[in-house]
């Protein structure tokens, strides 16, 4: 019986080629530091998780989203738990993107065919930064607050259009209400949308061209 | 395979992953759901005897007044509500004591004893009820509410929240 169901599913879906394709490709003999971009992807999983299920009880408003999240750590059942797992994954989560790319600089894999891997990739690493740095102010405690005062000033000094950069980034002169709920927006829709789609693009490309191979004594 | 002992590293690999993906979503799982559930359980009661001081402090035959605030927390938000009302004492005894809110049954302004007048006057539509928080003229469906009272060592309490009189 479920044999049939799936067999029935499987002609229409094709989950054996999709297996394949997906987790039973040929690879070349790797080290642990092939396993990086996959820890990423993990990575930018349990944050997405960990960050729905923030939402639950957060608010982003200049008056409550500090005591939302003193809510979260203190009162609710396993609020730590899912808040510190969200916090210190964060910083995980852009030490190993990082790492990552370093390991495909050294192996040289940004080489034909994968330089486009290696461009949607540099995106989706400043897409990883643009996460840390929208996420900061959340808490809105003191340290968010000054830590993107002076994070936004910084793109206040491009010359020519830095005080226009500043007042798009803070929604106005100051760092306010509309700073946290942009933030918010960027934090939770704009930046993981383009992320889960960029990775898409970066996976479709390592199914596409295979991982790169080391180079043995014959090469 | 020659020797069914011997397991290959594919499925080694596959059984490792399964078995980690299990443990992870069970320890992940369970504080999930609680953390979602958490504020269903709490359900904080809201009855409680306020004390209101030394009964001594109350004359017998006046209405006199009383106030309390009882504050509500729902997660991160606060707010605090103000209640009032008139103690009654009949006569010396401890159980002889009429505790009326001050809620206009009406719309819930407040009501004011007067004086000379004998009677609870509501300042928003001119309702007027008796000492006892009966109706006497104007628009409210039903007498005042009441709070139940106790008194311990001399001191006066009421129960919150109060006793609806159209619910007896
Ligand atoms: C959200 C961030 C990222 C995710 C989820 C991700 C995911 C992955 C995965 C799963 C692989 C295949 C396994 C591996 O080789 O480790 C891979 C390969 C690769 N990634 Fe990323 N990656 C990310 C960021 C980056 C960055 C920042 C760069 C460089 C700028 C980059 C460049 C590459 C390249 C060139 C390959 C091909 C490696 C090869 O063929 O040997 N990736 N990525
Ligand atoms: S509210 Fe008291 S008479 Fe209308």
């Amino acid at each position: 019986m479920m044999k049939n169901i799936y067999a029935w599913l499987d002609e229409r879906l094709g989950f054996d080629d999709m297996y394949k394709m997906l987790l039973d490709r040929p690879e070349p003999h790797g080290n642990w530091w092939n396993t990086l971009g996959s820890a990423s992807l993990f990575l930018f999983i349990m944050q997405g998780v960990t960050g729905i299920f923030l939402t639950v009880y957060y608010a982003p408003t200049p008056d409550h989203a500090y005591d939302s999240i003193q809510y979260i750590m203190n009162d609710v059942a396993f609020g730590w738990l899912i808040r510190g797992m969200h916090h210190w994954g964060a910083s995980l989560m852009v030490f190993v993107v990082f790492i990552h790319m370093l390991r495909t600089f050294f192996s040289a894999s940004y080489k034909y065919p994968r330089e486009l891997t290696w461009m949607v990739g540099s995106v989706l690493f400043l897409l990883t930064l643009g996460m840390g740095f929208t996420g900061y102010l959340l808490p809105f405690n003191q340290r968010a607050y000054w830590a993107t005062v002076v994070a936004t000033n910084i793109g206040g000094v491009v010359p020519g259009i830095g005080p226009f950069i500043l007042r798009a980034l803070r929604g106005g002169t100051d760092v306010s209400a509309l700073t946290l709920s942009r933030f918010f927006s960027a934090h939770i829709w704009m930046l993981p949308a383009a992320l889960a789609g960029l990775i898409g693009l970066h996976l479709y490309l390592i199914m596409r061209h295979g991982e790169s191979a080391y180079p043995d004594q014959d090469d | 395979m020659a020797s069914s002992h011997r397991i290959s590293r594919r499925d080694f690999v596959k059984a490792v992953t399964a078995t980690l993906s299990g443990v992870m979503g069970i320890a992940m799982g369970i504080p999930i759901i609680s953390y979602l559930i958490d504020p269903a359980l709490n359900v904080q009661s809201s009855e409680a005897w306020i004390p209101l001081g030394p009964l001594d402090g109350y004359p017998i035959g006046t209405p006199t007044a009383f106030s309390f605030t009882r504050s509500n927390i729902n997660g991160w938000e606060k707010t605090v509500n103000s209640y009032g009302g008139f103690i009654l004492r009949k006569s010396e005894s401890e159980s002889d004591i009429l505790a009326l809110s001050n809620r206009c049954t009406h719309l819930s302004c407040s009501v004011n004893w007067n004086e000379e007048r004998e009677e609870y006057v509501c300042p928003c539509h001119d309702a007027q009820f008796d000492i006892e928080g009966e109706v006497n003229a104007g628009p409210p469906p039903h007498a005042l509410d009441h709070f139940e009272t106790k008194v311990e060592e001399g001191t006066l309490s009421v129960k919150f929240p109060a006793v609806l009189a159209h619910e007896g």
